[in-house]
């Protein structure tokens, strides 16, 4: 079973009826999830895309036995779904909704602790592209084309620097497990820690791109978690170097706003914690291609 | 989004945090009216530019006499003030607040922000104000005092109680400096801020607490609840290149350097101007034209990359997932005929139908060069740099 979604799981899309869901679930169904229906409330009794549709989380949980879901509801009301599948129980809530306000990720991230670490739902997002498991079921806005089916996992925060480094695997021969975009906001459910991991003790997973950004502190808590705790190889790399301080960068969370938050400072932590840092966004596949290659010639990282 | 120090001081002191009198002008004239008006005999008038260290540039003019105010009103209006939050460029004022001088005893900072590790609100404070916080925390960080926020329940009066006490301030601040805290965290939460700065905040001669100057930015994804917030942005005090981009969905920051750059998501834009930089190029600018790279927003895209006359090549790259490369090819060359673009252009694409969409590319005649991977369109970006230029029109028309 891959770390978070697999062919069997059931998944759920909450804004199900939205253009935008439309399109990414008529996307995933394609390419192989296991979609049993969705919600709109309001809409609930209704089919959509052959599948039924609830007015409430709960309702739907009941009545299909999901247990991850989908979230494209609008940013203005998107805290509230978040919530709502957090109380339903669900175990993986991927939110690709952008633009939530900051103090709602706080409220967010506030109503999770409710529950005791295990019960707890995975959070992946928002304002990302979601998570595929190559070859089996994803669940997000990613071209599944692009993810051939092996034995890396990637982590990023960026959508489409997710898919550079997808793409970059396939040309030197290597597949992907799974990939996880954890999105660029501020505040982010799951961390790049959370599904390091899930990696770690993962045996379809031999070694993990991760790809960070300036601003937040979740990189450098990354690189200790690596050196810790992590047997596997794992491949860094930190966008924007080029990035001055003070301006946001595109995401939210991209922005230099203190000490440690350069692309360059985070890299040199990844360093010394042990990660092979890739030297330029063109080498993420050439770098991950090298770290494997030590590990099976029985060298010893760094 | 940020506003000016006069707007902040208005919010805050509706939350309770006590200011000096004081009022917005725009002409010495008025400068001259509002200060007969709070009497007293000493001014502070203040330029109002979105930038901090004002006083360091020359923004703050302490005044004894009318005359006094009208000349450094007559001085300031209009000038250009750079600090290091400006940029080399400056920012012009436009706006004065003239503001009663008070004697100040002792000077305190406090500071309001989102941490990010614990992701709650954390409401710092430091018994020097008038420096930077960065300074401070270079310098004496163990006199930094910090209280985080439990959201459920908000700050709680013990807290600013700590923070208050562990300043060092006299029993008869406590009362005021707690009101002025618990105020700052209610405006940070209501208004949906992102950041509140006080700093100084002064205790006076006779003992008053007072909020002696303020900052705060608000989060842009909260602006569609908050509209008394919204109605707040000067646009005077943004890059103009930066409304046009907002106005087309996309995210533009100019840079220094002359090779532009048009890229899809915020981390592969980042992760492109890294790679200019690693080919010996330097970015004009980041620019992320988001999700759907219609041919509408690459023409968009490209007059806005084009709008910086430094820009010598423009460098292309999108990864298509949902929309097919064949497809971002036609809208680039669409762009490209209609902006009639002046300099080499080097693109990228890959995702779904690369090949298609380079070959699109390659027929089209346009000075258009299809690279094969990010390293690839890097170096022939940075190679274009050296060659003469590729005219597809008359200099003449492009000087227009």
């Amino acid at each position: 079973m891959s770390i978070l979604i697999d062919r069997s799981t059931r998944v759920i899309i909450q804004g199900f009826t939205g253009d935008k869901a439309t399109f990414h679930a008529k996307d995933a169904i394609a390419y192989g999830t296991n979609i049993v229906g969705g919600v709109t409330p309001g809409k609930g009794g209704t089919t959509h895309l052959g599948l039924p549709v609830f007015d409430t989380v709960k309702e739907a949980v009941r009545a299909t036995g999901a247990t991850a879901t989908g979230i494209f509801v609008p940013a203005p009301f998107c805290a509230d779904a978040i919530m709502e599948a957090a109380d339903a129980g669900l175990r993986l809530i991927v939110v690709i909704t952008d633009g939530i306000p900051a103090q709602d990720m706080m409220r967010v991230k506030r109503y999770q602790r409710r529950y005791p670490r295990e019960q707890r739902s995975l959070l992946v997002g928002p304002n990302c592209a979601g998570v595929i498991s190559a070859g089996k079921a994803m669940l997000g806005i990613m071209p599944g084309s692009i993810y051939a089916p092996g034995r890396v996992g990637i982590v990023s925060r960026s959508g489409t620097l997710g898919y550079e480094a997808a793409s970059q695997m396939r040309a030197v021969g290597l597949g992907v497990s799974t990939s996880v975009g954890i999105g660029g906001d501020p505040i982010t459910g799951c961390t790049f820690t959370d599904i390091l991991e899930r990696f770690e003790e993962d045996d379809e997973t031999d070694g993990v791109m991760m790809i960070g950004e300036i601003g937040g502190p979740q990189e450098a808590d990354a690189a200790l978690f690596v050196r810790d705790r992590m047997t596997k190889p794992v491949v860094g790399y930190v966008a924007g170097l080029t990035a001055p301080t003070g301006r946001r960068m595109g995401h939210a969370g991209a922005i230099i706003s203190a000490f440690g938050d350069t692309a360059a400072e985070k890299a040199e932590l990844m360093r010394s914690s042990g990660l092979m840092v890739a030297p330029s966004p063109a080498e993420l596949g050439t770098t991950m291609h090298q770290a494997l290659d030590r590990r099976s010639a029985g060298t010893v990282l760094i | 989004m940020d506003i000016h120090e006069y707007q902040a001081k208005e919010l805050l002191s509706g939350f309770g945090v006590p200011v000096p009198h004081g009022g917005v002008v725009y002409s010495p004239d008025q400068a001259v009216y509002r200060a007969e008006e709070i009497g007293g005999g000493r001014w502070v008038v203040k330029a109002q530019i979105h930038s901090g260290a004002r006083g360091k540039a020359g923004g703050v003019r302490l005044c004894t006499s009318e005359e006094d105010v009208r000349a450094a009103a007559s001085d300031l209006l209009g000038r250009r003030l750079v600090t290091h939050q400006t940029g080399p460029a400056g920012k012009v004022v436009h706006r004065l607040y003239v503001e009663a001088a008070v004697p100040i005893a002792r000077e305190l900072y406090i500071g309001l922000v989102l941490d990010r590790r614990a992701e709650r609100v954390c409401v710092v404070a430091a018994p020097r104000g008038g420096m930077e916080i960065e300074e401070i925390a270079a310098h004496e960080p163990s006199t930094i005092l910090r209280e985080v926020i439990e959201p459920a329940v908000g700050m709680q009066a013990f807290q600013a109680r700590e923070l208050a006490f562990g300043l060092g301030l006299g029993p008869q601040q406590i009362a005021q400096a707690v009101r002025a805290i618990l105020g700052a965290y209610r405006a940070f939460v209501d208004l949906d801020a992102t950041m509140v700065e006080i700093n100084p905040l002064a205790v006076t001669d006779d003992g008053t607490v007072l909020a002696l100057d303020t900052k705060m930015t608000f989060d842009d994804n909260a602006l569609f609840r908050r509209p008394d917030v919204r109605e707040l942005r000067d646009y005077a005090e943004e890059d103009p290149r930066d409304a046009e981009a907002a106005k087309h969905g996309l995210n533009y920051i100019a840079l220094d350097g002359d090779i532009g750059c048009i890229v899809n998501g915020a981390g592969l834009a980042m992760a492109t101007m890294d790679m200019i930089k690693h080919a010996g190029g330097e970015p004009a600018n980041f620019l992320d034209i988001g999700g759907g790279a219609s041919p509408e927003r690459v023409a968009a895209a490209f007059r806005l990359v084009l709008s910086d006359p430094r820009v010598r090549v423009v460098l292309v790259n999108i990864f298509a997932g949902i929309n097919r490369c064949d497809w971002v090819a036609r809208g680039i060359i669409q762009a490209a005929r209609e902006v009639q673009v002046p300099v080499p252009v080097i693109a990228r694409l890959a995702g779904t139908n690369a090949e298609e969409g380079r070959r699109l590319l390659r027929e089209s005649e346009l000075p258009i060069a299809a690279a094969e991977h990010l390293a690839d369109a890097a170096e022939r970006a940075v190679a274009a740099l050296h060659q003469p230029r590729v005219d597809i029109m008359p200099a003449a028309a492009r000087a227009s």
